[in-house]
């Protein structure tokens, strides 16, 4: 079964690195996102600090969520989905290697590019490790749940926006937690609770998430 | 008995009744031809016979028990090929067989047939003329050289039920003789195949269901 | 339950009892604002104001009631294969999606007098914001698919998934909101609270419950007629 959800993980990556830039568009999106608060609220270095937590944590939010489009929606249009259904494998461990291949490759550029765009923003020096931490341990949960929306919506109308509107309010928490220990690290207070909720938040989701998934996949399929 | 069989299975789509009390049975190394006009369940058939459908009532048995009773053990034995092709374009030929050889390996580590993946997948793209194409992105493939591919995927390791959606769309003679000769050696071993048909040629001593004497009686 | 599973049944029970609950519906409502705008005292701290409560909290009890309801519906309906329940569970949610949206506006409206401003980021006001997102993401998938039992089964899957992610929320935002300002809020209720004030609520309450299931009873029918009808319009086509 390892091998299996080895070779399904493998290919995705494979995949990724064959559409080559296409893979990096969600990371130019957060980029991007980011760029704009400036012009929003003005270039004051202050109010620039103050939110900064805020703008990458909401930014990284909605590109994670641009990322889950493709999850599924390509092997469910070509009929990939339907075979690895009746692969000799569980369903479940299927979506694992599919969302822990797509969390490696939306989260990894967002964690890479996070501390330049912390830096754009004055956020303050101490925060830093806080804020990957945040990321690191926040973005698991941003995959699992929001796979397991992109496999209710899959073969709907509108899907994309419907999958913004799905997934978003539950989004919440995982913002909130991440937010706030950014927040903690900046005024120099204790960081640690922020991160366990966050830690277990992610568990959480990838216990319940992806017998989920597979559901809502099968019933995608029927 | 020995075999694949269905009783009284009946299958719904999107409220409808498309097919009622259907009843079949096929003997290790037998063929089934599914025929019957267009709308009639012909894919819903194939779907409810791998599993991807429930049926609303009746079940399915292999060699006599419940396909249910093991999931796992049913998508073991069977290769599903239905009218997608589950190619990605940016991969090449070999690389779209190889997560299938993967998985045929995770499925059965005893009867994976000869050789390591690779080999296995090359043997499959020789057996449908593709070992030319083998480093060729799927992008660059025609449509009848796409369904060869497709087709492949039945040869990656031994299987005893083939379960095809009219699979001789877009091929030419050359690959339709080999589809045939495929389809031959599988029965020789003992497989079993089930194939929805538009014309012949049909498999030798193949029987026939037609769907259409199975629709729900058009009553309100 | 098997009773219930059968649609036809089904609908000759919603026929039989949705006349009942309009009627209680409406000498409970009767009784309730009479309590509420008149019987019952104005609050030495909000005058007037108060009268609001007796909207706003009965209301925001619906938008959970009605959620936890949509939420076992869909549980009953995914864990037996029961459709009728699927149905249930689809027509729960604009009632309650509108008991959401009521609690959010009598929040606004009486947030004005008390707090000064249209809006305020309060804990309970916001976790009811996000509460009402809920519902519309489980309205608009159960009407996104060309298939409409495809869109109930998909949106039942999406209830468990909220409804196990409400505490989640409501945690998360009571925690964001102390951290962001520590109890400064006039809350509305509390513990302390007069049996003058207590009555009118609790009637209010059942008349909104009452509302409640009249309003689903109607359309929990007319979902299954519906479906009735659509069946019988694929026989024709296909027959």
């Amino acid at each position: 079964m390892l091998t299996a959800a080895l070779a399904i993980a493998g290919r995705e990556f494979r995949l990724a690195v064959r559409q080559g830039f296409d893979s990096l568009l969600a990371v130019v999106f957060f980029v991007l996102a980011c760029v704009l608060f400036p012009f929003g609220v003005g270039p004051e270095p202050a109010v620039l600090a103050r939110i900064a937590p805020g703008i990458v944590w909401v930014a990284a939010l909605l590109a994670t969520l641009l990322s889950l489009d493709r999850l599924f929606q390509t092997d469910y249009d070509d009929g990939t989905l339907e075979l690895l259904a009746l692969a000799p494998l569980p369903l479940t461990a299927v979506v694992a290697a599919k969302v822990a291949a797509h969390w490696m490759m939306t989260a990894g550029p967002l964690l890479i590019a996070a501390p330049l765009l912390a830096l754009l923003l004055g956020l303050a020096a101490d925060a830093f490790p806080a804020l990957l931490a945040t990321l690191a341990l926040g973005t698991p949960a941003l995959s699992v749940i929001g796979a397991i929306g992109a496999a209710l919506v899959l073969g709907a109308r509108r899907a994309g926006v419907l999958l913004a509107l799905l997934i978003l309010p539950l989004y919440i928490p995982v913002l909130i937690f991440g937010v706030a220990a950014v927040d903690a690290a900046a005024f120099g207070l204790t960081v640690r609770p922020h991160l366990m909720l966050l830690a277990g938040l992610s568990l959480a989701a990838a216990v319940i998430g992806p017998p989920t998934t597979a559901a809502a996949i099968r019933l995608a399929l029927r | 008995m020995n075999g694949f069989a269905g009783e009284d299975l009946v299958c719904e789509r999107g409220a409808r009744i498309v097919f009622t009390r259907l009843r079949f049975a096929v003997g290790l190394g037998g063929a089934l031809v599914l025929v019957g006009p267009n709308g009639s369940g012909k894919s819903s058939l194939l779907r409810t016979m791998a599993g991807l459908l429930a049926p609303l009532a009746g079940r399915l048995t292999w060699d006599g028990a419940d396909v249910r009773g093991d999931p796992f053990a049913h998508h073991q034995r069977l290769r599903f090929v239905a009218h997608t092709d589950a190619m990605k374009p940016t991969l090449t030929a070999i690389e779209n067989l190889r997560l299938w050889a993967a998985l045929a390996v995770s499925i059965d580590e005893r009867s994976t047939g000869e050789g390591n993946a690779d080999t296995r997948c090359r043997h499959a793209l020789a057996a449908f003329g593709l070992a030319a194409l083998a480093e060729v992105p799927a992008r660059y493939l025609s449509a009848g050289q796409r369904r060869r591919l497709t087709l492949a995927r039945l040869l990656l390791a031994p299987s005893r039920l083939w379960l095809l959606d009219e699979p001789r769309t877009a091929l030419d003679s050359d690959g339709a003789a080999r589809l045939d000769a495929a389809v031959a050696a599988h029965r020789q071993g003992g497989g079993i195949v089930v194939m929805a048909l538009h014309g012949g040629p049909y498999p030798d001593g193949a029987r026939f269901l037609d769907l259409a004497d199975y629709r729900a009686a058009a009553t309100c | 339950m098997h009773a219930l599973a059968n649609p036809s049944r089904l609908v000759r029970l919603a026929g039989t009892y949705a006349p009942w609950c309009a009627v209680a519906t409406v000498v409970t409502l009767a009784a309730g604002l009479f309590l509420a705008l008149i019987a019952s005292p104005p609050d030495y701290q909000q005058g007037e104001s108060v009268r609001i409560m007796y909207v706003h909290v009965p209301a925001a009890w619906m938008a959970l009631f009605c959620y936890s309801c949509m939420a076992a519906a869909s549980a009953v309906a995914l864990i037996w294969r029961i459709p009728t329940a699927e149905l249930a569970a689809k027509a729960t949610a604009p009632i309650g999606a509108c008991f959401t949206f009521l609690a959010l506006v009598t929040g606004s409206l009486w947030g004005k007098p008390m707090w000064g401003t249209w809006w305020v980021w309060d804990a309970r006001l916001t976790s009811v914001l996000v509460l009402f997102f809920l519902y519309l993401g489980y309205i608009a998938l159960s009407t996104a698919f060309d298939d409409p039992a495809r869109g109930s089964r998909a949106a039942s899957i999406l209830a468990l998934v909220g409804f196990v992610n409400v505490p989640v929320i409501k945690f998360s935002v009571d925690w964001w909101n102390t951290l962001h300002q520590p109890a400064s809020v006039v809350r509305a209720g509390g513990p302390a609270i007069d049996a003058s004030m207590l009555a009118p609520l609790l009637v209010m309450a059942v008349a909104f419950t009452c509302y409640y299931l009249w309003v689903m009873l109607l359309r929990l029918k007319s979902e299954i007629l519906a479906g009735k009808i659509r069946a019988i319009q694929l026989r024709r086509m296909h027959g």
